[in-house]
């Protein structure tokens, strides 16, 4: 029985206190590319300030392994005035890319579902990265290898939920039996479409069915997440092509854009002021 | 940058799992059969110590894990909490980096008048400093009485034993204990100068 | 209102979006900006900073005007029994209606108020009671005024309800439009929302934090949400009420026991030279004398038992139980004048704990300045706060404005240990008492808050215990016996921690004679029998051994076995409000507590036969209330505290047992919220000619300049406020990497109009400045930002969160530069939400 999550975020308030929570149980640091160094003082100082709403951490990275987008919908006379915000992290696609391009197996599939990259056995061949049709997986300068979200594996295998949906104020990360949540994401879209608004659940469908699910009550895109998620073993070609660029070591620049386009970033409704 | 992504694991190392022993308990799980289904679960055990979020007013339960050798290794949200339920927000779910944190002082620090350096001193020798300072400041500059207007344009002459020389600021991130027993010494001192950020 | 909830009480905010997402609840945000919480509201109306009371009364005139408010009975029960609307007032008062914007009373300085034309009207003074309560109480009994006369009908041009009326009859939809900057279609929807959802069946909440507060009319606009509430039958009832988000884990518990310079414990006054308050007798009278026909009929018991609790044995009724020898205030030493007296030289030496004035203080730049005047200064923190290196590296020691070698300070930095490394209680923004355990040793030198004061007293009384002068019989005598029984220690490397729990025990009080804890403070005695540090928190030590703080059993709802809710646990003041003037439940979807006329009460007649009837909780609520004073009860006129009170008099706190809608004394500046222009405006006041509130407290020194009304160098309105990623001035949070990734760096929110007026393009440098200091940030150009026309000139807002300072992984200049010290005249606090600026392109200096 596949264990995952339901993204609903209608009720999320962008308070990013899953991307802490996270941080905290999985060890991870702060991202060192936000900070630098400051004349006169012997510790790092942050100086990731976007401009981009109250998102300053851009994107999933090896140790952000949560990332909330913001997005400002709002017209010139502020008569519509929408600010959606969305907690993203690896999807644990059925079919998932990462799985299938890693040529060493380190990715596995547990019992619960959830995709896991086995650090010990990762060979940080960055495989798995133009593989993720969600730009999920980074490569970790500090570990030598691939990282990602785990669905907490270690706590969902011992009977508890994920730390992002355990310290989530409002509920709007919830852990649990795929199916159970499916339940629940209907119920919820019903709620939400009677009282006349657009909901939809992002995830049925795509990757054959995410175990990391979103109720969005905007297109896709707008979100950041790509319409038609194409798993790159149907595209074998270019999966082929990045592999090999990453493997002659000129692929970086090719893989930047590649996962700015996934990510989404240029898209649509993203920067609404 | 080397130096910085180093220190951040520093800061940040030690965590992993160590809430996991801690949740379960209050969970009821049964550790012995959902570990042999786990494939790598690091486990620590800890004891859970009940505790309240030192953020904001509301008031979150949080539970803090302690390993066996007495270090805190894990502080998240209190599930029977009725406030919180578990969850927290992102400065709750910061407070074990709040604890454990590479640049939190643990020593004293003193500055001589007109020097440009910290330097380090004895704990017990800065506390007979500070009460020295006290006394010879409140004994220079303590009334016993003071002319205030007697609202008919003039002035009378009133006991007020205090002393304007002293002031305090600061409560709101402390206990309650330490508020009764800060506001009890002060007041033993004649200090009137006495603020807390409830008057922002 | 006043509130960015699900930022800056973001697991508060749990609630109020499950009652939506589950029970259809409205919710509704008015506020300047576009903020997290409005993105998860129904409604958002955006009004002009410092506008509130116009809005709040507006919606007063609307609903007491209201056909629903008019018909409906329910709201003419609650008002005519609970509120003193039907209150007949002095008819030497006079309103702002008729004095253009001012009361009467206005001292001709125009500086301050006699309140002598807001009272009541009375009846004669009754007979005199026939006494034995107690030496202080019986001369209480010999002061009790006539009851207040009154007019049911509410008719009567001079009671409360129709001065009220005439008040904000001008206060309409239309001025709310002029004058908020939204219109008002969308005022009218926020107003018809609150009604409809008021009543019988229904209730709802008003939440304000120091939105509400940081204003020269703070108190006078939260006054209008109590008013409101009040009118809508709100106060006392499950799910109504008027909440206030406090920032601090136990600011409420220190405001409880004051670290405040007005207030000893539990909200007794403290001594003042200014007042007759010559001996204890003096004090009790002039502090009580005017409220004891309310619960504060108790006060000589409150009173007598603090001093005990101070001086110990040394405390006796021979000596005023050590009256003479408690400081007495002389003026107002709250945090702005004690800073601008430390600026002048004054003080000498300084406490700062747990504050960081250096960033978070009004005109932070003034008192950065400040503290270079200082002898000596100790400063106990977690991290090397801004306030302890101020020396060193402040904004005014790097442009050489002070140098290090000229500033004569000695400062001592103590490490502090964290919460989970210290035992202790914090009280919640909901009065909540929660026990923290002690989890750890703190590291090296770190010691408990406690533990540096217990310390300090100890070394300070040695130095004083021989000494025979009057002026040191204070500290000599102060009662200072907290040692750790030694199993409290055991398990720690620190073994002279003070005892938490016998400090918990002495604020709880116990008998003098055999050291039991009290378990209600209705066993406080004035004769000296009883020690207590603080009377509202009785029950929470009630017995030996028993801390009702840590109680950790929570329910589905009330929860009244999960900590301790002060006063003896009841979670919703004034509850007996939630029951109708029968004593029945006004629904039963609101039932919370009711008179059950069928229960024994526990007590016998005079003829030994069991008396029927009390008040019943069946969640286990407190009682707000004499437990078996019935409905219909009539109190005596001769009487004191609970003796006076009627059955229907459900505000026990108030002398007349009723809400205030009209508040006859205890405030400054005026009975009616009435709407004054923010102390820097640019625009005049559209409602009266008097442009700001005449009372405020302003202190014209060097360094803290004002702008002028509509100052044309300083024409955009900016308010400092929080985020969710950052605490306060960011001590608790900038040293953080996990939270400082999350938001960097300063910025300043500016709507797209103003950015293209200015040329500043987004995630560039802006520079701001008034006439107290300037600042860069960068821009954050956003349009949940927008500009607001008033009475058709526009009128630019912009924001500035406060959290940064020159220290930590996240570093930004100090908005608290910005900031005037200008305040509320009731409370002192600052007016932060809402003053002046210009803003331009660019870094300070010029650079891009």
């Amino acid at each position: 029985m596949p264990k995952g999550m339901f993204i609903d975020t209608t009720i999320c308030t962008g308070c990013k206190s899953c991307q802490v929570a996270c941080k905290q149980w999985n060890g991870l640091s702060a991202e060192p590319a936000h900070f630098g160094r400051k004349p006169g003082v012997s510790y790092p100082v942050a100086h990731n300030f976007t401009g981009d709403s109250y998102d300053n951490t851009g994107s999933l990275s090896a140790t952000d392994w949560r990332h909330v987008r913001f997005v400002e919908q709002i017209d010139e006379p502020r008569t519509q005035k929408r600010w959606l915000f969305s907690s993203d992290s690896c999807k644990h696609c059925t079919d998932a890319g990462c799985l299938n391009a890693c040529p060493t197996k380190a990715i596995q599939r547990t019992d619960l579902g959830n995709v896991v990259v086995q650090q010990d056995t990762c060979i940080g061949c960055k495989f798995c990265i133009p593989s993720c049709p969600y730009g999920v997986i980074s490569f970790s300068e500090e570990t030598g290898t691939a990282r990602k979200c785990t669905l907490c594996n270690d706590r969902i295998h011992n009977g508890l939920g994920t730390a992002c949906a355990k310290a989530c104020p409002t509920g709007s990360i919830r852990f649990g039996e795929v199916a159970d949540l499916r339940k629940r994401a209907d119920a919820r879209v019903a709620q939400l479409k009677s009282k006349g608004e657009k909901a939809q659940v992002y995830g049925y469908d795509e990757a054959d069915g995410l175990n990391v699910f979103y109720l969005f009550v905007d297109g896709p895109k707008v979100y950041g997440q790509p319409e038609h998620p194409i798993v790159p073993q149907r595209r074998l070609v270019l999966c082929s092509l990045v592999t090999i660029l990453t493997a002659l070591g000129i692929g970086a620049a090719a893989l930047v854009s590649f996962r700015e386009r996934l990510n989404g970033t240029s898209e649509e409704g993203r920067h609404e002021s | 940058m080397k130096l910085s992504r180093r220190k951040f694991l520093k800061v940040t190392s030690g965590v992993v799992g160590g809430g996991v022993a801690a949740e379960l308990g209050l969970l009821g799980v049964n550790t012995a059969a959902a570990a042999a289904k786990a494939n790598k679960v690091p486990i620590k055990k800890g004891k859970q110590v009940p505790s309240i979020c030192p953020y904001c007013a509301v008031g979150c339960g949080q539970i803090v894990t302690v390993s066996d050798a007495g270090e805190i290794v894990d502080i998240q949200g209190n599930p029977d909490s009725p406030i919180n339920q578990g969850t927290l927000c992102p400065k709750g779910s910061a407070t074990f980096q709040l604890v454990k944190n590479e640049e939190r002082w643990t020593t004293v620090k003193y500055r001589a008048p007109g020097s440009d350096r910290w330097e380090e001193k004895p704990l017990d020798w800065a506390m007979h400093r500070i009460a020295e300072l006290t006394r010879k400041t409140r004994d220079a500059n303590f009334n016993e009485f003071q002319d205030l207007p007697d609202g008919k344009g003039g002035t009378v002459k009133k006991r007020v034993m205090n002393t304007y020389a002293l002031a305090s600021l600061g409560g709101a991130t402390m206990d309650n204990e330490w508020n009764y027993l800060h506001q009890k010494l002060m007041h033993g001192l004649g200090v009137v100068y006495l603020e807390n950020q409830a008057r922002i | 209102m006043g509130s960015n909830m699900a930022e800056c009480h973001p697991v508060a905010f749990r609630w109020p979006l499950k009652a939506r997402t589950d029970h259809d609840a409205v919710l509704m945000h008015v506020d300047p900006r576009f903020t997290r919480t409005s993105a998860a509201c129904d409604v958002h109306v955006p009004i002009r900073a410092g506008s509130d009371i116009v809005f709040l009364g507006a919606i007063i005139n609307h609903v007491i005007n209201s056909k629903r408010w008019n018909e409906d009975p329910f709201f003419r029960e609650y008002v005519v029994n609970y509120t003193n609307a039907a209150t007949l007032v002095n008819p030497e008062f006079k309103d702002t209606e008729e004095l253009n914007g001012v009361f009467s009373g206005l001292a001709p300085n125009g500086k301050s108020y006699a309140n002598a034309s807001w009272s009541y009207q009375r009846n004669a003074a009754p007979a005199k009671g026939k006494g034995g309560l107690g030496p202080f109480s019986d001369l209480l009994l010999q002061q009790v005024p006539g009851r207040p006369k009154t007019d049911p009908s509410l008719q009567d041009p001079q009671c409360v309800f129709q001065i009220i009326k005439r008040h904000f009859a001008r206060y309409t939809p239309d001025l709310v439009g002029r004058v908020c900057g939204c219109t008002p279609e969308q005022f009218l929807k926020v107003a018809d929302t609150l009604l409809n959802n008021s009543g019988r069946d229904r209730t709802s909440n008003i939440t304000y934090a120091v939105g509400w507060t940081q204003h020269t009319v703070g108190v006078q606009i939260i006054r209008a949400a109590a008013m409101l509430q009040a009118l809508l039958g709100n106060i006392g009832r499950p799910g109504g009420g008027v909440l206030a988000l406090r920032g601090h884990a136990t600011i409420q518990g220190s405001t409880d026991i004051a670290t405040l310079y007005h207030s000893l414990p539990a909200y007794l006054n403290m001594p003042d030279g200014r007042k007759n308050h010559e001996t204890l007798k003096d004090f009790i009278l002039t502090e009580a004398g005017p409220v004891a026909t309310s619960y504060w009929g108790n006060y000589p018991k409150f009173a007598v038992s603090y001093f005990k609790a101070q001086y110990g044995a040394a405390a006796t009724a021979e000596n005023d139980y050590g009256y003479n020898y408690h400081p007495r205030i002389t003026g107002d030493h709250s945090h702005m004048p004690m800073m601008l007296d430390m600026a002048a030289g004054k003080i000498k030496g300084f406490f700062v704990m747990g504050q960081n004035p250096a960033v978070g203080g009004q005109n932070a730049r003034l008192q950065r300045k400040a503290l270079a005047k200082l002898d000596w200064m100790v400063v106990r923190d977690y991290f090397e706060t801004e306030t302890a290196a101020f020396w060193r590296n402040s904004p005014e020691v790097l442009s050489g404005e002070l140098k290090p070698a000229d500033i004569k300070t000695e400062v001592f930095f103590l490490p502090a240990a964290a919460v989970a490394e210290m035992e202790g209680s914090f009280t919640n923004t909901q009065r909540l008492l929660q026990q923290h355990d002690k989890a750890a040793d703190p590291p090296g030198d770190a010691r408990s808050d406690s533990w540096f004061t217990y310390r300090l007293g100890k070394l300070l009384k040695e130095m004083y215990r021989d000494s025979p002068l009057e002026l040191d019989w204070g500290i000599k005598n102060l009662a200072w016996d907290y040692d750790p029984e030694p199993k409290e220690v055991a398990p720690w490397r620190i073994k002279d921690e003070p005892s938490a729990y016998k400090l918990l025990k002495e604020i709880n009080g116990y008998t003098v004679a055999d050291q039991k804890p009290l378990a209600t403070f209705a066993n406080l005695k004035e004769d000296g029998s009883t020690i207590c540090g603080a009377w509202i928190y009785t029950g929470v030590v009630p017995e030996e051994g028993k801390n009702n703080a840590a109680r950790r059993k929570p329910d589905d709802w009330i929860s009244p076995n999960w900590g301790f809710a002060w006063p003896a646990n009841r979670h919703i003041m004034y509850n007996r409000a939630s029951a109708d003037s029968q004593g029945n439940p006004w629904s039963e979807a609101k039932k919370l507590i009711y008179w059950d006329p069928a229960a024994d009460s526990g007590t016998k007649d005079p003829a030994g036969n069991p008396v029927k009837g009390k008040w019943v909780a069946p969640s286990g609520e407190g009682i707000d209330f004499q437990p078996t004073k019935a409905p219909g009860f009539i109190g005596k006129d001769a009487a004191l505290g609970f003796d006076w009170l009627s059955g229907n008099d459900a505000f026990i706190m108030r002398p007349d047992g009723k809400a205030w809608l009209f508040v006859p004394a205890g405030l400054v500046d005026g009975p009616l919220p009435t709407h004054y222009e923010p102390y820097e405006s640019p625009v005049k006041n559209l409602v009266y000619q008097q442009q700001v509130n005449p009372v405020a407290k302003v202190w014209q020194v060097n360094g803290n300049s004002y702008h002028a009304v509509a100052d044309p160098k300083f024409p955009i309105v900016v308010s400092t406020y929080r985020l969710t990623e950052h605490h306060l001035s960011g001590t608790m949070s900038r040293w953080l990497p996990w939270l400082a990734e999350l938001m960097p760096e300063l910025f300043c929110e500016i709507s797209p109009e103003l950015a293209q007026e200015k040329g500043i393009k987004n995630a560039e440098y802006v520079t701001i400045h008034t006439a107290r200091g300037e600042i860069q940030a960068r821009a954050l150009v956003t349009r949940r930002m927008k500009p607001f026309t008033i009475d058709g000139k526009k009128v630019h807002e912009i924001g500035i969160p406060w959290h940064w300072g020159w220290q930590g992984n996240a570093a930004g200049d100090v908005a608290n530069d910005l900031v005037a010290m200008v305040g509320d005249p009731n409370v002192s606090i600052h007016e932060g939400k809402v003053f002046t600026c210009d803003i331009r392109a660019g870094r300070k200096g010029g650079r891009i």
